[in-house]
């Protein structure tokens, strides 16, 4: 059924696909950035939907619980501003003993407000879209936070406008981490594993030595190790551990602090 | 030729991309989403030509590893291999029946990961992957399966209702014409 045409059609389109997958790194991202850039009109459709629907929402709450919520909101901001008081006072202090040892000083984090307008619709993927990119000061690397301060992941591609995420449980994301906890600083990997990624929020940390006491409960953050992820920054919780290659080394499962698959909005952390 | 069903797939096939990188109902409800490509395929296939055929496995495979962590390119020849595989014997496979398009959907909808991932396994990428996996490929395979027959319908409905119909023949013949009473 097929005519000599189509055959030299099809040899066309097997080489221009294997062109497309030889591209690696800058080249390939800026590509994939360009012909995702054609679902713009669609993300801003559905965008001002959203401000729409919540907008109406807004209009039917009532006068009443519109009061009321301001009172609990004025009463949330004086506390906080008590706490921000409190942990400048601490801040200060920190950084004054840190100069007094000769320990570098801490910098504080700078943040911008991202909103996740796409997810990756492979299921073999973790990986999400933002609407922040160069023109925000954004760059790859740069560690990607929930409002909690969770680790969410890192930016992979960065376009003018939009940005891809690569997520914690996705195999192109590996992360050092730390168990904290008094005398604990068991240090492993957080790494990606098909069984555990199934279960909601789950991943594994690998790597810790075979002696390792961690327990249940402790909380993972990370190490700082490898420059992308600045140190101390929450990643989950220790659910169960089990020994490895003969009581080598032990891996330990982690319920993530953040809850990927309800993310609406994320903050990148600036350089 | 007319362009117009062709556009209509491809607008199509841009909208499910949109919809499956946008919308997590499924996702969260299944924990997988659903794949549109594969029976929007079928449907091209059994009903348009060869150029459809290989526009939709282009731009809808393009678009598809544009929103996602695969290597670009890696979806389009899946795609293009089934639709070939369909058209080739188009003849032989019974377009109108209901059973034959779930049929059909499910087979594409089940053979699409499974060649994506023979792709990206050669291509030195590293995908999530394990013995849990065959949960997300069922969902994949029985959701293609659900939603051809509901691609055939919309799809046919939108040529219908936006194309030129034929013009049916009158069943009027004057040599045929019954002469009443004596001549």
């Amino acid at each position: 059924m097929l005519k000599k045409s189509h055959y030299i059609i099809l040899i066309f389109v097997v080489l221009l696909v294997l062109v497309l997958l030889q591209l690696r790194g800058g080249i390939m991202g800026k590509l994939k950035l360009a012909i995702s850039g054609l679902f713009l009109p669609l993300f801003g459709l559905s965008n001002s939907t959203h401000q729409w629907l919540g907008e109406a929402k807004e209009t039917l709450v009532p006068r009443r619980e519109l009061l009321r919520q301001i009172d609990q909101l004025r009463l949330d901001n004086q506390q906080l501003q008590l706490r921000l008081a409190q942990d400048t006072q601490l801040w200060n202090e920190n950084s004054r003993l840190r100069g007094e040892v000769g320990w570098q000083r801490q910098t504080r984090w700078r943040v911008i407000l991202a909103r996740v307008i796409a997810r990756d619709p492979a299921n073999w993927w973790r990986s999400l879209e933002i609407d922040r990119g160069l023109r925000d000061g954004l760059g790859t690397n740069l560690a990607v936070l929930t409002a909690d301060g969770g680790l969410v992941g890192r930016l992979q591609n960065v376009g003018q406008t939009r940005s891809q995420v690569i997520v914690l449980g996705d195999p192109n994301l590996r992360v050092s981490a730390v168990v904290d906890g008094p005398a604990s600083g068991e240090t492993g990997i957080i790494a990606a594993n098909a069984s555990a990624a199934q279960e909601e929020g789950m991943v594994d940390l690998d790597l810790l030595s075979g002696a390792s006491n961690v327990r249940p409960g402790q909380s993972v953050v990370t190490w700082g190790a490898g420059g992308v992820f600045p140190p101390g920054i929450p990643i989950g919780k220790i659910v169960d551990t089990r020994s490895k290659e003969y009581g080598l080394s032990t891996e330990a499962r982690v319920k993530l602090a953040a809850n990927l698959s309800a993310l609406q909005e994320v903050w990148v952390m600036l350089p | 030729m007319s362009w117009r069903p062709t556009i209509f797939v491809l607008a199509a096939a841009f909208v499910a991309v949109f919809l499956e990188a946008s919308l997590g109902f499924f996702r969260n409800l299944l924990g997988a989403q659903i794949d549109v490509l594969p029976a929007l395929m079928v449907y091209a296939a059994l009903t348009l030509g060869f150029t459809t055929i290989v526009l939709l496995a282009l731009c809808g495979g393009l678009w598809f590893d544009s929103l996602s962590l695969n290597p670009l390119g890696a979806s389009v020849l899946p795609l293009l291999l089934i639709g070939l595989l369909i058209f080739q014997s188009r003849d032989l496979l019974m377009r109108e029946h209901l059973f034959a398009q779930v049929i059909l959907g499910v087979a594409a909808g089940a053979a699409q990961p499974l060649a994506t991932l023979f792709i990206l396994l050669n291509a030195g990428v590293r995908p999530l992957l394990g013995w849990v996996s065959f949960w997300p490929w069922l969902v994949m395979a029985a959701g293609s399966g659900v939603v051809t027959p509901v691609c055939f319908k919309l799809l046919d409905r939108l040529r219908r209702a936006l194309e030129y119909q034929p013009v049916t023949q009158s069943s009027f013949r004057p040599d045929r014409e019954i002469k009443r009473g004596r001549s």
